[in-house]
């Protein structure tokens, strides 16, 4: 090896820290607090629970000093232009929104943890926040991995701690089975990817995305096949994150056996690990490979919304955990409209229409975070005094508490994308022009139906909100956690139908 | 007439989209001391009134701020940034095409809380109803003051939830399944209008309906046209109602609360032929061309349709609804409208502009007066309420027979009133449609509509004759029949809301030159590609 012959100063990297705080805060918080969890006494494991929510706080402060300029760390010394972490604009939006999505699970998951203290679904405070902060810390290092190694390592930091947290009710059948279904369908797919990732580096020689790219260009005729094969099956594992289908069947087992909060976690973060890594391999490291992913996403776009759009419809209302299990599937459907965008960057002429493609992405990403996370916080609201948490329990809402009430119904809308979610309605107008703009027509009619679909059952719940209540209302008790959260997710979903241009701008310009 | 500066002209038209959407938020907080009023409903009820006013008297000062000698010229015009990703820019502005509709939908939302004031349909808490009226006014507002293709959607889309929970909650029976057959065809339709207005804006680089109006498109190819005018005439037809897209609105205006009903064939359905004339004419030409037979085709079926089934429900024994019955008159109205729009003529398009204000007019104030009987009857059903040998209205409320003969005779066309000049001039522009269009059919289509008026007079009197005419029941007819229910004559009220539309029909029908001199140059403007 050439390394051994350089000087001491060649392989003892200067590591630009700044660049690596985001994640790395959140890791030594999660550790930290693990730490701390021994030494605290049982009434005051509150304090974990703040300590977390700040630690996360101050990974998405620790954003601002690199806002404006592209940092790279843990370089090639060989003088190629390859580095493993990069910190460019669309990193830093992503970490944002996946930081700013783990404090809002965080604040909802400090009530949820203080209600079921004493009862038969405790949960072990210290175990729980270390879990949370540590995928958090793996899902903001995701978009700032540039090669296919760092990308694996920080997929299953993610995943890893997700299993654990979704099957922590001690003694819950549904928490464990929903925690091995996920297990074992997320274990195979990151299986799938890892071979996929074999391939690639069988046929290109190295694990750099932008090499990858290079490399890719003019791959030997022999192994242009297994080039191929590798692109397609390293897509797999991210699918599975984004609960592409036929990569889904865990969703709604897993948010309905899983504490609400880790559920609103998944539904946020863990797509946003999934849709960042798709975007990577594919726009980043397999660009030549266009022809091959793009058609192959566009389809997996259309059937996920599809599925998911049509599941939440036959949602019984009646049924018991119908609100989250409609949420569930809603997040399906919604993601496929997440991936709408990425397929269009795979028809784009030139790399600037396909960053601008992926701009929409984000910007539908940052907008269904919020009013997804906020919709969540209503929904463990209500599930305190409806432990069943069906949407029938929601008839009537605005008679107990109209703020509640109000926000739900907004955020519901904003899902749907009408008005008055006027930033919902944006969202997709940027993706549908993306679908539009790259000649995709078929897709855009398939979400047209699709958005059509999706909003009878927004609207139907949106409308039980202000039915008239059966039986005597019961008054709600809010723990300020809560309402922080609420509060927090409505002041920027309504911040954001102002002035759009906060989030849509990400479509306009290019992100790498 | 009057001189008013262009700063002001500018705060008026904003005040007016954006006026109604704070008086929605102020009606949902409690009434500030001083304003609590006798009870906090009726505190509310009044506030809608006084916003609703304003904004009336708004739209009025600002018409007569209008410079009536340049109705062509886009006046009173803003033009901000608000999404500069997108492009989307807060372009307001009026011209003589949509000053009108302004009015009318001012006018007519006044109206409308005017009446509730007094009448509040039954159902939840005048705060929320006060409060959807009001986003529902800016909504429609919005549609006709904006020069942007995405704003024209957002505003367009933002009347669908009102209106959802206006018929939802405060309508009669079936109301639920009305309204959710209202929203879901107007969405489906409307998402794929968004469909064309992208095609529109990323094909051309704008979505400014000035700019694209000026070009007359010479940048957007006769294909991407012709994709383009069947995506947004969907979502359009749909809103018209277009026969075979129509099958909403019956159900909706069937199950709507009078003031939804009013508002629904006044206001809301002229948003879907304004789209017509502001995006589809001016933008996509070609694209029109190809379409205009098709369109003016399905019209025609629609005013035979129309007319045709209010036969069937006038006639003795076939449970017809009142209220049914208008919104099929309406399908028919409305087909003349289109048929006009099709022959792409000025002659033809300022006809479709008229009787969009007339059918606003008429048919507003036909809903009202039908909401009025069924508030005394307790129905609307045609058979109930004429029994044998007709409802006598003229000898048990001769006012409120009075004025129903008189929305009857308005809205079959009589001369003289205004649904007249509106459907002759539609008629006439079919007679000599634009240049390339193909003349044959369009005289055929203009002999079928002839037929449709025929129509239209045959049902219309029938109603009168059933409804309003019949032997007042004799009191000897035994005791226990006794007297035949005293029927509350126009109250004042009503008076105060129905006299305008009244007044309007019968100064339109005498003095038509007062609308069309208004809409003609800027339909000439935009049929010649933004070149006067």
């Amino acid at each position: 090896m050439t390394v051994a012959a350089e000087s001491a100063a060649g392989v003892v990297q200067s590591v630009d820290w700044l660049a690596i705080a985001p994640p790395t805060i959140a890791a030594v918080v999660g550790l930290l607090v693990l730490v701390a969890d021994l030494f605290v006494g049982d009434k005051k494991k509150v304090l974990l629970g703040w300590i977390s929510v700040a630690g996360l706080a101050v990974a998405a402060l620790s954003l601002l000093p690199i806002l404006n300029d592209d940092r790279s760390t843990f370089c090639l010394t060989d003088g190629a232009n390859a580095c493993s972490y990069t910190a460019d604009r669309f990193t830093l939006v992503i970490q944002l929104l996946v930081l700013g999505g783990a404090l809002l699970a965080g604040l909802l998951s400090m009530s949820a943890l203080k209600d079921a203290n004493g009862t038969a679904g405790q949960l072990p405070e210290g175990e729980f926040w270390f879990l949370l902060l540590s995928s958090a810390a793996g899902a903001a290092l995701l978009p700032a991995s540039r090669d296919l190694a760092t990308l694996v390592v920080a997929l299953e930091v993610a995943s890893l701690p997700a299993f654990a947290l979704v099957g922590l009710r001690h003694g819950d059948k549904r928490s464990s089975e929903a925690a091995l279904k996920f297990f074992l369908s997320s274990v195979t797919a990151t299986a799938v990817t890892l071979m996929g990732v074999s391939f690639v580096y069988a046929a290109t020689g190295t694990l750099h995305l932008t090499e990858i790219a290079e490399e890719l260009r003019h791959v030997d005729g022999q192994l242009d096949t297994l080039a191929q094969t590798g692109v397609a099956l390293t897509l797999v594992g991210f699918a599975f994150k984004v609960a592409a289908v036929p990569f889904h069947f865990w969703v709604p087992d897993t948010y309905v056996g899983a504490p609400l909060p880790v559920a609103a976690y998944l539904s946020v973060v863990g797509k946003a690990v999934g849709f960042t890594g798709l975007i990577l391999v594919t726009v980043v490291a397999f660009p030549s490979y266009a022809d091959v992913w793009g058609p192959a996403l566009a389809v997996l776009a259309a059937l996920t919304m599809t599925a998911g759009n049509v599941a939440a419809l036959r949602q019984q209302a009646t049924r018991a955990y119908s609100a989250v299990r409609l949420l569930a599937w809603s997040s399906v459907g919604q993601a496929g409209y997440l991936l709408v965008p990425i397929a269009a960057a795979g028809y784009a002429d030139n790399p600037a229409e396909a960053e601008k493609a992926i701009g929409s992405t984000v910007a539908y990403a940052l907008m269904y975070a919020v009013v997804n996370l906020g919709g969540f916080a209503v929904v463990a609201l209500v599930g305190r005094t409806q432990r069943l948490n069906r949407v029938g329990d929601y008839r009537g809402l605005y008679a107990t508490s109209p703020l509640a009430a109000l926000v739900l119904g907004f955020f519901l809308l904003c899902l749907a994308g009408l008005p008055p979610g006027i930033i919902g309605l944006f969202a997709k107008v940027t993706v549908f022009s993306a679908a539009v703009g790259a000649g995709l027509g078929w897709l855009a009619v398939v979400m047209a139906a699709n958005v059509v679909i999706a909003l009878f059952y927004y609207l139907q719940w949106t409308a039980l909100l202000f039915r008239a209540p059966e039986g005597e209302p019961v008054k709600h008790r809010v723990p300020a956690p809560l309402t922080a959260a609420i509060a927090l997710a409505a002041v920027l979903g309504i911040a954001l139908s102002g002035a759009p241009q906060l989030v849509l701008r990400f479509s306009d310009t290019g992100l790498f | 007439m009057i001189d008013i500066s262009e700063s002001v002209m500018q705060l008026l038209l904003a005040l007016i989209v954006v006026g109604p959407l704070i008086g929605a938020v102020a009606a949902l907080l409690p009434a500030p001391p001083g304003l609590k009023g006798k009870s906090p409903d009726q505190a509310v009820l009044r506030h809608g009134v006084i916003v609703t006013g304003a904004i009336l008297i708004a739209a009025i000062v600002l018409a007569f701020g209008f410079d009536h000698d340049n109705p062509s010229k886009m006046q009173a015009t803003t033009d901000i940034s608000w999404i500069p990703a997108l492009d989307v820019r807060i372009h307001l502005g009026i011209d003589g095409i949509s000053l009108p509709l302004l009015v009318l939908t001012a006018l007519l939302t006044f109206l409308c809380a005017l009446y509730s004031y007094f009448k509040m349909p039954s159902g939840p808490s005048p705060k929320a109803f006060v409060a959807l009226i009001l986003v529902l006014e800016s909504g429609t507002l919005a549609t006709f003051a904006v020069l942007d293709l995405l704003l024209f959607f957002l505003a367009f889309e933002m009347v669908l939830i009102p209106m959802y929970f206006l018929i939802a909650r405060w309508g009669g029976a079936e109301r639920t399944q009305a309204a959710w057959k209202f929203i879901l065809y107007t969405l489906l339709g409307s998402v794929v209008m968004l469909l064309g207005l992208l095609l529109i804006g990323l094909k051309s680089g704008t979505f400014d309906m000035v700019a694209l109006a000026t070009d007359n498109g010479p940048r957007l190819s006769t294909s991407v046209q012709v994709i383009a005018v069947l995506a947004i005439g969907i979502g359009l037809a749909v809103k018209t109602p277009m026969w075979p897209l129509h099958s909403w609105l019956p159900d909706a205006h069937t199950a709507a609360p009078t003031v939804g009903s009013v508002l629904l064939a006044g206001v809301l359905l002229k948003m879907g032929t304004y789209g017509f004339v502001r995006i589809l004419l001016p933008i996509a030409p070609d694209g029109m061309h190809t379409f205009a037979p098709y369109l003016a085709a399905f019209a025609v079926v629609g005013i035979i349709y129309g007319s045709l089934a209010c036969l069937a429900l006038a006639k003795q024994g076939a449970k017809g609804d009142l209220k049914r019955l208008i919104a099929y008159s309406s399908v028919g109205h409305m087909g003349f409208v289109l048929l006009g729009i099709s022959t792409m003529s000025p002659t033809g398009v300022n006809g479709a502009l008229f009787a969009n204000i007339a059918h606003g007019l008429i048919t507003g104030l036909l809903f009202f007066l039908v909401g009025a009987l069924k508030d005394r009857t307790g129905t609307s059903d045609l058979d109930t309420l004429a029994q044998e040998s007709g409802a006598a209205l003229y000898g048990k409320a001769p006012r409120l027979g009075g004025l129903l003969a008189f929305g009857a005779v308005a809205s079959l066309g009589l001369p003289g009133l205004a649904g007249f000049w509106g459907e002759m001039l539609a008629l006439f522009g079919a007679f000599k449609p634009a240049d390339d269009l193909s003349r044959p059919a369009f005289l055929t289509f203009m002999a079928i509509a002839a037929v449709g008026t025929l129509l239209t007079a045959a049902y219309m009197l029938i109603v009168v004759r059933r409804v309003c005419m019949g032997p007042v029941a004799p009191g000897a007819r035994g005791a226990a029949k006794t007297e035949p229910q005293a029927l509350a004559d126009v109250q004042g009220y009503e008076f105060a809301a129905w006299t305008p539309l009244v007044a309007l029909t019968v100064l339109a029908g005498l003095w038509p030159a007062a609308l069309l001199g208004l809409t003609d140059p800027a339909v000439q403007q935009l049929l010649s590609g933004g070149k006067s």
